[in-house]
């Protein structure tokens, strides 16, 4: 295998787009990202979308997107996972260039949500679980998340409160991101006596769903010397799956998928999770971000929110940089490449040398975890 | 439309219908044999009608078709056989609930018609009457 490097990254503000549609910020986000990199020396445009069916009635996203985006007719297709779409899409692109199959690729998250009502775009969203068993009794995405926090109140006996520090936050991080849907601080206050949602999670714990697009330009080790760009290498790559539905698993609270894939991407990078500097995580709620940094070995089983102290920008393990889903906006099928947008800036401009990106798809039923280092 | 989706999955809907492997696992609801598997292999089997409340949410909005009520109790059920079930809780209101609440099975209607008309019905849960 090759080693593979980052050239390029950027993305569109994530907001309400209700002027842009699906293609329009498409090709704003690769533009940004491609720079002034012809888009024929493109060799392949992989698309991390979620709801591209139901969301924006649109299928085939990679000949759409590439033809509008002038590739010369070149390898493209939209890989699906539900949340961790973004992160599969980044590993195939990844495969495409370790491989040497290609020198060049485009990895693309984008998600159009805005054009449709709330119910609907719920039931796009409960994709992600599983139909026969879950969504066909009404469960949505959100629910399955409070049914783990609920669990997690009890066997664990720690309060709902403990969980606000994770959406505090992610706000206090999103002020400064101009990309951000919510560019304003929230107190442990508000957050407490925020309305329910899908209790135990409440409005101040849960996302907004909002439209964005984010991409990153992936090439091999001779072009990326041959340009000298500052460039980020991708150190791990790794996927990893459980059951779909909650009710199927051995261990309800353990986010297998997650564990294997971030220790597979680990292992693969030769590092531990001490080397790690700042970290992006599916934190739609704070349950889900406790949950993974558990699954992560952060912390132990039921101790996962005693890490709120350390996750500032001055802590130990720093995370949701730019906001995370909580305030940047959940963007569905995009987040994994937002995560990687955000960490590459990040990386480029600050100390840090390590960061660990991970998506997850539905209740964790997907993981993709990737590992970036300052080249 | 989706009439033998819904039909294809009446022994679950209806009877709480899952399957027995040789091996004593029990599992819900039915599934299809894994390759290497021999149709011997699982029986069905019907899960007990009673149960625990293992974990809970009460959902304000949702998907269409559930988007009508005010909220929506939904509850993983520890049934008295072992599998978890994923189901609507009913006849009773949010602040009744908690883990370990004892439940047992009804079938009622589930959701309200969307663009198809279906109809359709299937388990839910109910706060047990007789202990």
């Amino acid at each position: 295998m090759q080693k593979v490097f980052i050239a390029g990254a950027g993305c569109t503000p994530v907001r309400e787009h209700y002027e842009r549609g699906l293609l329009d910020l498409a090709l704003a986000a690769l533009g940004d990202a491609l720079d002034t990199i012809p888009a024929s020396r493109v060799g392949a445009l992989y698309v991390g979308n979620t709801l591209g069916d139901l969301g924006a009635d649109q299928g085939q996203l990679g000949a759409y997107i590439a033809d509008a985006a002038g590739m010369a007719g070149c390898e493209a297709v939209r890989v699906e996972a539900a949340g961790a779409s973004g992160g599969a899409a980044l590993r195939q692109g990844y495969l495409a260039v370790a491989s040497g199959q290609h020198e060049l690729v485009v990895v693309l998250g984008v998600e159009k949500v805005t054009d449709k009502l709330d119910a609907h775009l719920q039931t796009a969203q409960a994709l992600g679980l599983h139909g026969e068993i879950e969504a066909a009794h009404g469960l949505t995405t959100t629910g399955a998340w409070a049914l783990l926090m609920q669990r997690y109140l009890y066997e664990h006996g720690v309060a709902a409160e403990a969980f606000a520090p994770f959406a505090v936050n992610a706000h206090a991080n999103a002020v400064a991101n101009p990309n951000a849907l919510y560019r304003f601080p929230i107190s442990r206050a508000k957050w407490a006596g925020a309305a329910p949602v899908a209790a135990p999670l409440n409005m101040l714990d849960c996302p907004t769903l909002a439209d964005g697009a984010a991409a990153v330009v992936l090439v091999s080790e001779a072009l990326a010397r041959r340009w000298e760009a500052p460039a980020v290498q991708i150190l791990g790559s790794a996927a990893a799956t459980t059951t779909v539905a909650l009710a199927q698993r051995a261990d309800l609270l353990a986010l297998e998928a997650a564990a294997r894939s971030g220790a597979q991407a680990l292992a693969q990078a030769g590092l531990s999770r001490a080397d790690i500097d700042v970290l992006e995580l599916s934190d739609p709620h704070g349950i889900t971000a406790v949950l993974a940094l558990e699954a992560l070995g952060y912390a132990e089983r039921g101790a996962g929110t005693r890490l709120a102290a350390e996750i500032g920008r001055a802590g130990r393990l720093p995370l949701a940089i730019g906001g995370g889903m909580k305030a940047r906006g959940d963007v569905g099928g995009a987040i994994g490449v937002y995560q990687i947008v955000e960490l590459v800036q990040h990386l480029r401009s600050s100390e840090a040398q390590v960061a660990l990106a991970q998506c997850l798809g539905g209740s964790g039923s997907t993981a993709v975890t990737h590992i970036l280092s300052r080249a | 439309m989706n009439i033998a989706k819904h039909w294809r999955q009446n022994g679950a809907r209806y009877r709480l219908e899952g399957q027995r492997h040789r091996d004593g696992t029990l599992r819900f609801p039915a599934q299809s044999l894994q390759p290497g598997e021999a149709a011997a292999d699982w029986q069905p089997e019907q899960l007990a009608r009673q149960g625990e409340v293992f974990s809970f949410t009460v959902q304000r909005g949702g998907a269409a078709g559930f988007d009508d009520a005010p909220w929506t109790i939904i509850a993983l059920v520890q049934t008295a056989a072992g599998p978890l079930v994923t189901a609507q809780l009913t006849d009773c209101a949010p602040d009744e609930v908690a883990i370990g609440l004892p439940v047992e099975l009804v079938v009622r209607r589930i959701g309200t018609p969307v663009a198809d008309g279906l109809l359709v019905y299937g388990y839910k849960f109910r706060p047990r009457l007789l202990m």
